[in-house]
């Protein structure tokens, strides 16, 4: 339900600012006006916001930020907003020239500042390239968000001094309930040993995953776009999967149910079909919230390890 | 490629090209298994449209078999059953109804069928439209070959069977129609018979090709091969072999391009069963370069 309502009260909001009002909807009044990028960061900012802060998120749950490109009203919501949010890294490297075109005067912040990057996946397929860009999916190691909670804390601090207590304290709690997290996935890893911690899967946003929790991600060979399947690609995967013992196999680009049967037959690994959650999160259910993602992530990778 | 152009000089190379992809991986020994099937039912069935001068009614068929085997997927899912079964109820109505319609009013056979496959069509299109999931359904009407498990091999094992024993049977009547329709329609009340059965294996083998190839191209393993055989014989007997065999050559050779190029399969399939037909249409014996070398000796004799 809270999605629903979320985008009916956007709606609503965009109605009265559209009619020439200043006074936003909603009986509590935020104290501030946020801009995230993108869904994961959004849920951030409001667990550290919480009802002093209004969050409005530029590349909802399911939309994939490498591709955004903004709407005019969402533009409108930058301009107004005192506070803006992005990942930084050049995920969401769109936002600088929004925030120009918008006329934005308010205060940025780079919610993975002071993050030491992973290099990205490009160098991991040995094309040589000398300079591999940063990978931005710093959210994928939960200890890592601490930094982007403190980051956020910070920069809602600097902009509505008044709330910085009620901030300081949200933050210090959510970093709590991080750490919990963070000892969860590894205690769930922890039954798996080592060399069953291999999984193929075709997202390429696990990097920071893979380094915290102990676990190899290879790209799938062969089958990496959605057109028709050539023998030799069926052949590589399958080729792939009999030498690297994978454990867990996640192809979304295949999505033919038939093929993904004719290699569970030769390889004796099933593809699973839930979906893993890599740069946003789900519209609804357990998925919707950061804290959620990588509960369902954690557990969807271990159950199809342990369903071999 | 290259290296493997080079590697093919030697005997040891010339296994790697040709015999270890299938030692290696099941699923090139079923997609193999699948197109001898196909090659032995398929083939010898577009020679007979050919002769009757229906190569494309089995184009139209083809696309009549669509939307019944979208129906069935739509209720039950990627199911062999359920798609076989849509595939050849909507194949043997439009072929029913509209044979009907042909011989018994003013309207000729290809009229006809046109009009009642693209109403099939169009019922298909709009049933899948309204349910959604057309995803998943552009996979369905697309190559399958790769991914041919047992239940689908069987059903191409006893589809082609069924075919042959049925091509026996029609043998005679077939032949004579071929040659002279409206003798056979004078003097046989076989007629009829020989060709609403013809139709009705018209349908089972179309399915089995869809099964394998996909609806698009499935109708290529018929037309193609017997029109290419067309070029080397006059003889119905051996232009039956030779269809087959230039079929299953096309499919072994088009799954190996396929292994070696990195190129989808059907379509490459498909595309030796066209260089076949291109050669024979050059050098075969009744082919345009053939006649020239031939014409001289017709002469002398």
């Amino acid at each position: 339900m809270q999605p629903v309502f979320k985008s009916l009260r956007l709606a609503a909001v965009s109605l009265v600012t559209a009619a020439g009002l200043c006074a936003p909807a909603g009986a509590a009044e935020p104290a501030l006006r946020v801009v995230a990028s993108f869904s994961i960061l959004g849920d951030l900012v409001r667990q550290v916001g919480g009802e002093r802060v209004a969050v409005e998120v530029l590349v909802g749950p399911g939309s994939d930020a490498h591709v955004y490109s903004p709407k005019p009203a969402q533009a409108k919501q930058v301009g107004q907003a005192q506070l803006v949010f992005s990942n930084g890294m050049g995920f969401d490297g769109w936002m600088a020239r929004l925030l120009k075109s918008a006329g934005f005067k308010g205060r940025h912040v780079v919610a993975s500042a002071g993050i030491q990057p992973l290099k990205g996946a490009a160098d991991e397929h040995g094309h040589g390239h000398a300079h591999a860009a940063a990978d931005p999916h710093v959210w994928q190691d939960v200890a890592r968000v601490q930094a982007y909670v403190k980051n956020i804390a910070q920069g809602l601090c600097a902009a509505d001094a008044a709330g910085c207590d009620s901030y300081r304290s949200n933050a210090a709690a959510y970093g709590q309930q991080l750490d919990a997290l963070d000892q969860e996935i590894r205690r769930a890893w922890s039954a798996i040993p080592a060399q069953q911690r291999l999984v193929i899967s075709s997202h390429d946003a696990f990097g920071y995953y893979a380094s915290a929790y102990g676990v190899r991600f290879l790209a799938p060979q062969g089958v990496s776009t959605d057109s028709e399947a050539s023998a030799q690609g069926v052949a590589r995967l399958v080729r792939q999967i009999r030498q690297e013992k994978a454990s867990a196999l996640f192809v979304e680009s295949i999505a033919d149910p038939r093929l993904i049967e004719q290699i569970a037959r030769e390889t004796g690994l099933k593809a699973s079909s839930e979906g893993l959650y890599s740069d946003s999160l789900a519209p609804q259910g357990e998925a919707a919230s950061y804290l959620g993602m990588m509960r369902y992530n954690t557990r969807v990778l271990i159950a199809a390890i342990q369903r071999r | 490629m290259s290296a493997d152009m080079l590697d093919g000089l030697s005997l040891a190379g010339l296994w790697a090209l040709l015999i270890e992809p299938f030692l290696e991986f099941g699923f090139m020994r079923r997609a193999l298994a699948g197109c001898l099937a196909l090659s032995v039912s398929a083939a010898p069935m577009g020679v007979f449209l050919m002769l009757r001068r229906m190569s494309m009614t089995g184009d139209a068929m083809a696309h009549a078999i669509l939307p019944g085997a979208a129906i069935g997927y739509l209720f039950a899912g990627l199911s062999l059953g359920a798609m076989t079964i849509g595939g050849i109820v909507a194949g043997l109505v439009v072929a029913v109804a509209s044979g009907l319609v042909a011989r018994g009013t003013v309207l000729r056979e290809d009229a006809s069928m046109a009009a009642f496959y693209l109403i099939s069509l169009a019922l298909g299109v709009l049933i899948v439209s309204t349910r959604g999931n057309n995803v998943d359904l552009l996979h369905v009407l697309f190559g399958t070959v790769l991914s041919l498990d047992d239940p689908a091999l069987w059903l191409l094992v006893g589809i082609a069977g069924f075919t042959l024993l049925g091509l026996a049977v029609l043998y005679r009547p077939l032949v004579l129609e071929c040659l002279d329709p409206a003798f056979l329609r004078s003097v046989s009340r076989w007629s009829p018979v020989s060709h609403y059965g013809f139709l009705a294996l018209l349908v089972i083998n179309l399915v089995a090709g869809f099964h394998a190839l996909g609806t698009l191209m499935s109708v290529g393993l018929m037309v193609l091969p017997a029109a290419g055989a067309r070029f080397w014989t006059r003889a119905i007997g051996p232009m039956l072999a030779l269809a087959s065999g230039f079929a299953l050559l096309a499919c072994t050779v088009g799954l190996l391009v396929s292994y070696h190029a990195d190129w989808p399969t059907s379509p490459v399939i498909v595309m030796v069963l066209g260089l076949l037909y291109l050669g024979s249409l050059l050098v075969g014996r009744q082919g345009l370069l053939g006649r020239l070398w031939r014409s001289p000796v017709h002469l002398k004799a």
